[in-house]
């Protein structure tokens, strides 16, 4: 690549786009922004592209001093550029769902969207942690307009504890960075991710990043803002909170709790995954009683997020892997299903699953497209969700059985809520009149679903792609967590074994 | 040997063909391309299978394509053919060609009927994976993927609650038996550090005697393991406690009863505890509980089948009962025997389903025995097949000849080998042999409930709509009875006057797309048993290391007693009898025996209330108690205390509830640059 600063770049263009947007009218402001995104979106592939995997750690990188050691440093490891990739992928098909379901102050709607995207790359690239929180913060201030400008019905309640819940976390974490530069000396997240901080330091920064990844995440107990604000968001807004925004506490888990705090992160593991038990449970049945589909695909993802925190606190590379995994495909398949919930939603303008049935007679490709995703949501093989959640289940059983128990019972009630909805919605008789006249999908709305099914299935049938560019990553962070790393409950002991030359011969006799 | 290529990969190309593209090509092209794939794939597959009968072949691994890699942990797609495959090649292909060609007259008219080729070739291709899966979790993949078949197929008639019900039940209660099959994965993956099989079972029998922690206990390796695994199998064999979904499945179309309730999916349980059968060997504990659960399903579910009343619930118990006796077969070792039962049964079931399929289409989609009666002589061809169904599932055949149908050979052979084997083995014999004769009775009472008689059609809600109506209307629940419109019957006059019971009604014999099927899987119901015994039974090279062959209990079997070789013949001819007894010689036999044997009647044919009881202590607490946690738990106390709370105590301070909006985000701005300065600040001194 040169010297090309193609993630300067790549953030320039939503940029530039975002201010044309405020300027111009409906019409425009969507062509510009539906550009912008797709430029973006051909700059991550050249990303990709060039993304040598197997080299340096740290690639694309740029650096320019600004003040007082605060760099405007970025770069990208494997990690960051998959995340990345999410982005921009979703980023056009956010436009798209958006192109006429949006009617009102059009130009500031796409701008705040351009901005999250500025803001979203930002996060995944920024080399320097003050530059980190910025954009980490920031990333949530077009979000909460999207919701509290264009949200439906109870949107300021929900703008309101969005608010409420990110503010708890981030005044911590805040002070937590400030103390870490100043006991480094250095604001560069490569460097602080080796530093080793004093256990007793740790455990006290551990826990103010906590604060504001596990809300971020969410995980239970502090998750209740994220069905309010999924309900009240336009469909655009939902498809980019739990398609990225929700992996922004992932990431900041395997960015700067595990690698930077790792005898911390051993020494509180036994809260993560309780938390996350609690979460698989209790969010998985919460999902099961909900009549409003947006609602339930909201719970649903809570107890997703939360085998994304047992893998990742299973301190092994399956589990590292298998999050990761989980938050790509999360990314992919939560956006889809809010997209196939806004399809139905632009027709009959209810998100009461119980106004719906029948949709398999007049919907049909409708009908298949959202079994594909709900199926993928529930884990079946051959999908991206169940790369992710099998190596991680199978990363955190390596550690705690009764945890990978409690997580793993998570296939059982994921079915169930799964396809209780998709059954209430799609099958059976049509029981009203004006869901039953509702058109197929447009031609649109082929597009926006179309790219993200074939995405869920190579990522399940061929998951190579997507974990070979962060291998050489997780085996890092992996032998940085392996002194800390707990030891496995198993305790195998080799008992005498049986003398392979009678192996078979033993049979029937017992 | 890449014809495996195209035996597993044509039925998915024509799948997604039919599938997504069926409104373009048509009914009938769909239909052409997934019959096609499936006959060509039946035509590849046995050769391979015959090339293993002749002992001239070796096990191979074809691999196809990288899937993961992570840490350890690797696993890719890759075709693996060894003798077990084989023998589930030929299985699977040939009952579902055969399926596919009958589905043409059955599901003839139906409005989606390229859907439904589209799932019957989907289903052949998952199961297809399963089989020929050289890791785990490629087995794990076509688990899963013919539970999604088996759960698009069962809600095919996606406008009928109650089939959309047991598609559901069969979804979540399959799923409950997949955990214990991924935690088995996950714990040979931790105890072996590899998930491909040949190399797992490699290394068994050096583990055995260890022991592992497993949710706080102390296990015996192998034992926790093999458990694990055998969950999974229980859940997809619909084994006693996990078999609830199985009969419900019947509300799926009745070649699909045939193909996936039947023959094939339903076997993968017994396939899978075969595959891993030097595993199981170095647990003779687990092996134990899959000799006790198999012998408890085998008398459950038979018990059951005495009783019911739907033609298809009857083979339906029926099916769960023979599996249990191919579990426990496999449980005390024997896994050639249940490797061969699963080979006749799948023959002769899929015939009695597809039968009962051809009895349902003639009598307008009635399916409660009680108002057949007196079919053999309208519907004979169907007669003759269900008959050698019937002769072949209850084994008849005789020892010293040489000679029975297939049914005979393999449960013969499983009697003799539990008994030989002693131990649990002994108890399982005579479960075995109850059930034999119980086997007996059910299977006999359908056919004469059905077959001989006197017509009692007239009371018959769906004959009497088809009398007078015509057969004009279709039913609104179910599209596929309208296939039988148009000709003969819709041209009958009503006529109450009859008074012979058959409402004016004329049964009429199936078309040949579906009577093509019947006979030839009317020569397999015959003579699978008798061509295939000596392989299947004692040769160990043909098995060829793919299965723990003990050739020291298999040469134990037939040294058995005589009386133990005639036990077979003898329950089953005690069934007939009865059978006879009750449903032809003394009508009101039953009734009078129901009466008296009152609460044990009931809670037989209430099916041992495990719907009640399951619905009571695992579907209703989970609804209420995920209403408990949303409004008591995320409402009730985490919102009041949290944010409700915070916002209260706010209001109460400032009256700060005008523009709110703005304000926050004025106010998060604010905090945002204030904690920058603050860190620059920091930073600076």
């Amino acid at each position: 690549m040169g010297g090309f600063p193609i993630l300067s770049v790549m953030l320039l263009v939503p940029l530039l786009g975002a201010i044309a947007c405020l300027f111009l009218d409906a019409k425009p402001a969507r062509m510009v922004a539906l550009l912008a995104t797709l430029i973006d979106l051909a700059l991550g592939i050249v990303l990709w592209a060039n993304y040598d995997i197997g080299g340096a750690q740290w690639q694309f990188t740029e650096s320019a001093g600004l003040f007082a050691g605060f760099d405007y440093a970025l770069g990208i490891d494997g990690i960051a550029l998959m995340l990345i990739m999410l982005s921009v992928f979703l980023m056009p098909i956010c436009i798209g769902a958006s192109w006429e379901a949006i009617t009102k102050r059009v130009g500031e709607y796409m701008a705040a969207f351009l901005l999250m995207e500025v803001l979203m790359i930002g996060v995944f690239a920024a080399q320097d942690i003050f530059l980190f929180y910025i954009f980490f913060e920031a990333g949530l201030i077009p979000m909460y307009l999207i919701i509290g400008v264009w949200g439906g019905q109870n949107r300021i309640y929900a703008a309101y504890k969005f608010f409420l819940y990110t503010l708890l976390g981030s005044v911590l974490m805040l002070i937590a960075m400030l103390w870490m530069v100043n006991e480094a000396g250095t604001s560069s997240i490569p460097v602080l991710m080796e530093y080793d901080f004093a256990p007793e330091a740790q455990t006290w920064l551990w826990l103010a990043f906590f604060a504001s990844f596990a809300v971020k995440m969410p995980m239970w107990p502090v998750h209740t803002w994220l069905p309010d604000a999924h309900v009240q968001a336009p469909t655009a807004g939902s498809v980019i909170l739990a398609g990225v925004l929700l992996k922004l506490g992932g990431y900041g888990f395997i960015r700067f709790s595990l690698p930077m705090f790792p005898d911390a992160s051993a020494e509180f593991g036994w809260l993560v995954w309780g938390l996350s038990m609690i979460a698989v449970v209790v969010t998985s049945l919460i999902a099961l009683v909900q009549a409003d589909m947006k609602k339930l695909i909201a719970y649903s993802s809570v107890a997703h997020m939360a085998i994304v925190t047992v893998g990742l606190f299973a301190f092994n590379v399956q589990g590292l892997e298998g999050a990761m995994m989980i938050m790509l495909g999360h990314g992919l398949v939560s956006g889809a299903l809010f997209l196939c919930v806004g399809v139905i939603y632009d027709r009959l303008h209810t998100r009461e699953i119980d106004r719906y049935g029948g949709l398999a007679i007049n919907m049909p490709a409708y009908a298949a497209l959202f079994m594909l995703f709900t199926m993928a949501s529930v884990g079946l093989p051959g999908t991206s969700n169940f790369v992710g959640e099998f190596l991680a289940l199978a990363g955190i059983y390596q550690v705690n059985s009764w945890v990978a128990f409690v997580c793993t019972t998570g296939i059982i009630l994921g079915a169930a809520y799964m396809l209780y909805l998709y059954r209430r919605v799609v099958f059976g008789i049509q029981k009203n009149a004006d869901a039953a006249a509702m058109p197929d999908l447009s031609m649109r709305e082929y597009l926006l679903l179309g790219p993200i099914a074939a995405a869920v299935l190579w990522m399940g049938v061929y998951p190579e792609s997507f974990l070979a560019p962060m291998r050489a990553d997780i085996e890092i962070l992996d032998t940085r967590l392996a002194t800390a790393a707990p030891e496995s409950d198993a305790q195998l002991a080799i008992g005498e074994g049986a003398p392979i030359e009678e192996d078979l011969s033993h049979g029937g006799a017992h | 040997m890449n014809s495996i290529l195209i035996i597993v990969f044509a039925p998915l190309l024509a799948a997604i063909i039919a599938g997504l593209g069926g409104r373009i090509i048509g009914h009938t092209a769909a239909k052409v391309l997934t019959t096609g794939a499936l006959f060509l794939a039946c035509g590849l597959s046995w050769p391979i299978f015959l090339s293993f009968v002749g002992g001239d072949a070796q096990a191979s691994v074809l691999p196809v394509l990288k899937w993961v890699q992570s840490g350890d942990m690797t696993f890719d797609w890759a075709l693996r053919v060894d003798t077990l495959t084989a023998v589930m090649l030929v299985v699977i292909t040939s009952v579902s060609a055969l399926v596919h060609l009958y589905s043409w007259g059955y599901m003839d008219e139906d409005p989606d009927q390229s859907r439904f080729f589209a799932y019957l070739s989907l289903f052949t291709f998952a199961m297809l994976m399963l089989v020929t899966a050289n890791n785990l979790v490629q087995m794990f993949f076509g688990w899963e993927g013919v539970g999604l078949a088996s759960y698009l197929l069962i809600g095919f008639w996606y406008k009928k609650p109650s089939a959309n019900a047991a598609a559901i039940k069969a979804f979540v209660v399959n799923r409950v038996g997949d955990l214990g099959f991924m935690l088995g994965i996950f714990g040979t993956f931790l105890v072996f550090q590899t998930t491909s099989i040949p190399e797992i079972l490699a290394a068994a029998p050096a583990m055995q005697g260890s022991t592992i922690t497993f949710m706080g206990a102390r296990w015996d390796t192998m034992t926790i393991l093999c458990l694990l695994l055998f969950i999974g199998a229980m859940g997809k064999s619909a084994q006693l406690g996990l078999h609830t979904w199985l009969p419900d499945a019947m509300e799926g179309p009745t070649p699909v009863s045939a193909l996936i309730h039947a023959a094939t999916m339903v076997t993968a349980g017994v396939f899978m505890v075969c595959r891993l059968s030097p595993l199981f060997e170095a647990a003779p504990a687990a092996l134990a509980v899959v000799t006790i659960i198999g012998a408890a399903t085998c008398l459950f579910a038979a018990t059951i089948g005495t009783t019911q009343w739907d033609i298809k619930r009857v083979i339906a118990y029926s099916t769960c009962s023979q599996l249990g006796y191919m579990f426990f077969a496999a449980g005390v070792g024997a896994y050639g025997a249940a490797m061969f039962h699963l080979f006749t049964h799948a023959f002769f079931k899929a015939l009695l389903f597809l039968g009962a399929g051809s009895v349902i289409h003639a009598m307008h989609h009635e399916q409660d025995m009680r108002y057949y009666g007196g079919l053999r002589k309208k519907i004979p061809f169907t007669f003759w097949a269900m008959m050698f169904g019937t002769l072949a599932i209850t084994g008849l055949g005789i020892y010293d000849l040489h000679i029975g149908f297939a049914g005979f050979w393999s449960k013969d052979a499983i009697l003799e080998v539990s008994y030989a084997a002693g131990g649990h083995g002994t108890g399982a014999f005579w479960v075995g042999a109850f059930a034999a004769l119980l086997t007996s009775f059910y299977s006999w009472r359908l056919m004469f409930l059905t077959f001989w008689g006197k017509p009692r059609w007239i009371e018959s809600e769906h004959i009497q709509h088809a009398v007078h109506h015509g057969h004009d209307e279709p039913e609104e629940a179910n599209p596929a009875s309208q296939e039988d419109s148009g000709h003969d019957v819709a041209h009958t006059v009503p006529d109450p006057a009859h008074g012979d019971g058959t409402g004016g009604y004329h049964p009429h014999e199936s078309p040949l797309t579906m009577l093509v099927p019947l006979g030839i899987l009317s020569i397999g119901a015959i003579f699978a048993g008798q061509f295939f015994a000596g392989s299947f039974l004692d040769s160990a090279s043909f098995w060829n290391g793919s299965i723990a062959y003990n050739a020291e209990l298999m040469h134990a079997m037939h040294e058995v007693p005589k009386w133990v070789k005639y036990t077979a013949l003898v329950v089953m001819l005690i069934g007939l009898f009865l059978a006879w007894l009750a449903y032809i010689r003394s009508t009101d036999l039953p009734r009078k025996t129901a009466e008296q044997l009152g609460p044990i009647y009931n809670f037989v044919f209430n099916k041992w209330y495990f719907d009640e009881l399951y619905n009571l202590i695992f579907v209703k607490p989970a609804f209420w108690l995920g209403r408990i946690f949303w409004k008591k738990g995320d409402e009730g106390t985490i919102d009041r205390f949290g944010p409700n709370g915070v916002a209260w105590v706010v209001e109460r301070g400032s009256h700060y509830a005008k523009s709110v909006q703005s304000g926050y985000l004025t106010s998060y701005a604010l905090i945002m640059l204030l904690g920058l300065v603050a860190a620059i600040t920091w930073v600076l001194f």
